[in-house]
């Protein structure tokens, strides 16, 4: 069956099944690869996109409950001023290791930073808890959050 | 990706070759130097007939000005795609921002195993690429002198430049890049090398270029890789390990939408004595879909009936029942024994008994293990995240029956390796499925998949007894360990080696073994070994300096300050530096007493307390102390780590030295949590992140790194932080609370962060 998703500003026919989920609506049939797959159950957020600017997992969205909402993906998050930031935060920090969760953290970081310009530190481990990073870069992730947040102040 | 092969068919063989072969030289197409280091093959051997002298680097200037320079060996975020080309760099007096960096296809043991593990590539390619780079500049700088007609004494050469000393005049590397091609090559083993206080790339933070790309969603890993034609695959292997498909309702499934093909694999073992990790294929169905997704909605309906041999009744119930009763039981084997053990224990004032045990636990790398695979008339071409590319090519020619040299192998960046990408089987798997449907095909594992077929870090069983003499000081130790076995030999991964300290530190020393037979894959887990026994053995020293009544961190002090004749003095070196040296261990210890403020530490307030860890892993030296908070319900707070790490006279890449010192910690407090991998009936129980939990972002502790340069060579960082944080934060707990943790994971107490 054909859907029609808004994808970082663009809307995309896409002909599946309407219970894929949007994360492989992503990337294997738009080859939009940038969001990860990494549990298939909620559990690891490297799937995190947004919808609608709220941080979701996109392994639970099916392609059928998307509808109208604007989805925005680790490709597209550099549009926003906040997403922009966190971005250049990332790389100025060398906050990743192998990478392969960053996507879903940075768009975790943004949503939460878009909401709350000035988070304290419950605040970041509520919006970042469900963002597994293997490589243990939780140290630099929330040095990162908290320098993007003194910039949004000045 | 081709252009690595177009890298290597313009070594032509009119290139001039140095006198030792090092380092051939040539001209570039379209103008330019290509250089090629050779060195003979030190620390890690490659394939079987792989060249004896392995190419350590490629690179090439181009009349452009670009350097590239080819990573040899797979990034999987420990950071060896920037090292190495920066040590290249350094010596080639290179501007950074004209290098790129490529990452190498596999070369069929050209260019060595191409393998990352053990933290080895570091220390076996320091020398090699700094004779490289040096003997590229001198070749520039003849060029430059030649071109000015000056004597080359007069020139010297810096961030791509060769200057004119007496008249500043200058030339690009760009400009003279060609000329140098075809002037004769120096001894590399003549060629002077950068005095190291002038070095401008090591010892700088210098971020992976891949990193910019990872930010937006741009950088490709394995599981990102699509072909033209491919179709995706889900591979159901038996529960238990080796299990076979009796039957499967194959027709069922094949009527699912977007269903191709669905048929049944029969196991492939490795041979004894294979190269590689268990690189077996396993029996099981595959299902080939049109997308991933319905592949493994098929799964759903999948119907096996297996059969599953003798291990189906193995469980971690039984493997514990049969550890405590050998422990009851004279052991088996004696791996080492120095004075009389026995008979010190019998004398001794004090005696200090405690098993200790651990269980398996499984890598959980982010991305999960994939591979394309296409098969096509008797030869194969693979995309793979692999840390060992050449076992894999192996292990293909051999399921397949066809030769080596017909398997391709490109590799990608890994989404965390941590040795799990040290074994191929989802290549192989990949491979077979492609060959069998006749198109390219992805083969991804499902997390379940990924928890539930994995290679294992063994569990093991230490059962220690320690003597100290009036005094408190340890005048025996003696351990008997339980360990895994198929066959007659305990897993080599699962073993203790004989030389773990206090071993050569104690006058009557014992190591002594027992073994249960399993059926379980095991494998390489960061720091191998170590990050188990580093738990065990320095958890029990923390109790033996409870019992005699002394600081925990000057009684090994104390003890590494009087070695037995012969020991702490370097026994046991590797090409790449000496073995133990006492007094490494000791100056971190010292410094990171003096960075915790330890001697304040009975001053902490309640339900806080400090514990020690040290170990030396992969040749590098680390001492930490973590403070945690433990409340009335076993709720545990990690408050403050603080590291000293000596890996030698020069941290090549200073934030990421830190970034990984940081990530190991913190892989060794998630590995202690709550991390266990059980069997039942022979099966896995465990199956994804809710069953088995990785380290939040939320209770993390600060975590302060101080690196001690001592004149060592560099070695690599991967690995040697992780050990001795285990033991650590489990000392800190017994600090804050009383409660000796002598069991993993820490969730088996009721303890919870």
């Amino acid at each position: 069956m054909s859907y029609q998703v808004s994808i970082n500003g663009t809307t995309h026919e896409v002909d599946a099944d309407g219970d894929t989920p949007l994360l492989w609506v992503l990337r294997d049939v738009l080859g939009m690869t940038g969001t990860k797959f990494g549990c298939g159950i909620a559990q690891c957020g490297a799937c995190t996109v947004h919808a609608n600017g709220t941080a979701v997992r996109s392994c639970q969205l099916p392609l059928q409950s998307v509808g109208s909402l604007a989805i925005t993906t680790i490709e597209g998050i550099g549009e926003t001023d906040v997403g922009k930031r966190v971005q250049r935060e990332w790389l100025t920090l060398d906050v990743p290791q192998c990478g392969y969760c960053q996507g879903g953290q940075i768009l975790a970081a943004t949503a939460l930073l878009m909401h709350t310009p000035d988070p304290s530190d419950a605040d970041i481990d509520k919006a970042m808890t469900g963002n597994l990073c293997r490589c243990g870069c939780y140290t630099r992730i929330r040095k990162a959050i908290k320098n993007v947040a003194s910039t949004l102040k000045a | 990706m081709n252009e690595n092969a177009e890298l290597l068919a313009e070594v032509v063989p009119a290139a001039r070759v140095s006198r030792r072969e090092f380092l051939i030289a040539s001209s570039l197409a379209g103008g330019g130097l290509l250089l090629q280091a050779t060195i003979p093959s030190v620390g890690r051997a490659a394939e079987p007939g792989a060249a004896e002298a392995q190419i350590t680097l490629y690179a090439r200037i181009a009349s452009s000005g670009t350097v590239t320079i080819l990573a040899p060996n797979p990034e999987m975020g420990q950071g060896t795609k920037t090292a190495l080309p920066m040590i290249f760099a350094e010596e080639l007096c290179v501007d950074w921002t004209d290098v790129q960096i490529e990452m190498a296809d596999y070369m069929g043991g050209k260019m060595g195993s191409q393998s990352s593990g053990g933290s080895f590539s570091t220390p076996s390619n320091w020398m090699p690429l700094r004779k490289a780079g040096a003997a590229g500049r001198d070749m520039l700088i003849s060029a430059a002198a030649q071109t000015w007609n000056v004597p080359a004494e007069e020139c010297y050469a810096e961030a791509s430049k060769v200057i004119h000393r007496p008249s500043g005049r200058k030339l690009r590397y760009a400009e003279i890049a060609q000329k140098a091609s075809t002037l004769p090559v120096p001894d590399a083993n003549k060629v002077v090398l950068k005095q190291e206080s002038a070095f401008t790339i090591i010892g700088k933070s210098t971020p992976d270029p891949d990193k910019a790309r990872v930010v937006v969603g741009k950088q490709t890993y394995g599981i990102d890789v699509k072909v033209p034609g491919m179709r995706y695959a889900v591979y159901q292997k038996g529960g238990v390990f080796d299990a076979e498909v009796k039957s499967a309702n194959l027709e069922e499934l094949k009527a699912l939408p977007g269903v191709s093909h669905a048929f049944v694999l029969k196991g492939a073992p490795a041979p004894a004595g294979a190269p590689g990790m268990d690189d077996a294929l396993r029996g099981g169905v595959a299902i080939v879909a049109d997308t991933w997704w319905r592949a493994q909605k098929a799964r759903r309906n999948l119907k096996v009936e297996w059969i599953e041999g003798p291990h189906a009744e193995d469980s971690t119930a039984s493997f514990d029942a049969q550890a405590k009763k050998l422990a009851t039981e004279p052991p088996e084997k004696s791996v080492r024994v120095d004075g009389d053990p026995d008979a010190a224990l019998k004398s001794a004032a004090k005696v200090v008994r405690a098993a200790y045990s651990y269980p398996f636990i499984a890598h959980v790398t982010m991305e999960p293990q994939n591979c394309v695979a296409s098969y096509q008339d008797g030869k194969v071409e693979v995309w793979a995240p692999t840390q060992n590319p050449g076992p894999g090519r192996t292990g293909i020619a051999r399921t397949l029956g066809i030769k080596p040299e017909d398997v391709t192998i490109h590799m990608f960046r890994c989404g965390g390796g941590f040795g799990r990408r040290l074994a191929n089987d989802y290549m192989i798997e990949a491979a077979a499925i492609s060959k069998e449907i006749g198109a390219p095909v992805k083969v991804l594992f499902a997390r379940e998949d990924d928890i539930q077929h994995d290679l294992y870090r063994p569990g093991g069983y230490h059962n220690f007894s320690a003597g100290l003499d009036a005094s408190g000081k340890l005048i025996a130790f003696d351990n008997h360990f339980v360990g895994f076995a198929k066959g007659e030999s305990i897993s080599r991964l699962g073993m203790p080696g004989p030389d773990i300290f206090p071993a050569g530190f104690v006058p009557n020393y014992a190591l002594k073994t027992s073994k249960i037979a399993f059926n379980i894959p095991t494998g390489p887990l960061r720091a191998p070994g170590d990050n188990a026994h580093a738990y065990v053995y320095q958890s029990f020293i923390d109790e033996i300096a409870h019992a005699a009544g002394k600081d925990a961190l000057e009684f090994q002090i104390e003890l590494l300050s009087s070695p037995l004749p012969g020991e702490g003095e370097g026994k046991g070196g590797s090409p790449f530096g000496p073995g133990f040296l006492a007094k490494r261990m000791i100056t971190v210890l010292e410094t990171v007493r003096e960075m915790s403020g330890w001697k304040y530490r009975s001053s902490l307030p309640h339900g806080s307390g400090m514990g020690l860890g040290c170990f030396y892993s992969h040749l590098g030296y680390v001492a930490q102390v973590h403070q945690v908070h433990v409340d009335p319900h076993g709720v545990i707070t990690p408050q403050h780590v603080w590291v000293a790490v000596d890996i030698g006279r020069h941290i090549i890449n200073p934030s990421n030295a830190e970034n990984q010192v940081q990530g190991s910690i913190l892989d060794g407090i998630s590995a202690v949590l709550d991390q266990q991998i059980t069997i039942e009936k022979g099966r896995v129980v465990q199956s994804n992140f809710n069953n088995y939990p990785v380290l939040r972002n939320g209770k993390i502790p600060t975590i302060a790194v101080v690196f001690v340069k001592t004149d060592y060579a560099p070695t690599g960082l991967g690995e040697p932080a992780h050990p001795s944080a285990l033991p650590a934060f489990c000392n800190a707990i017994y600090a804050a609370c009383g409660k000796r943790v002598r069991k993993l994971p820490l969730s088996t107490a009721q303890f919870k962060v």
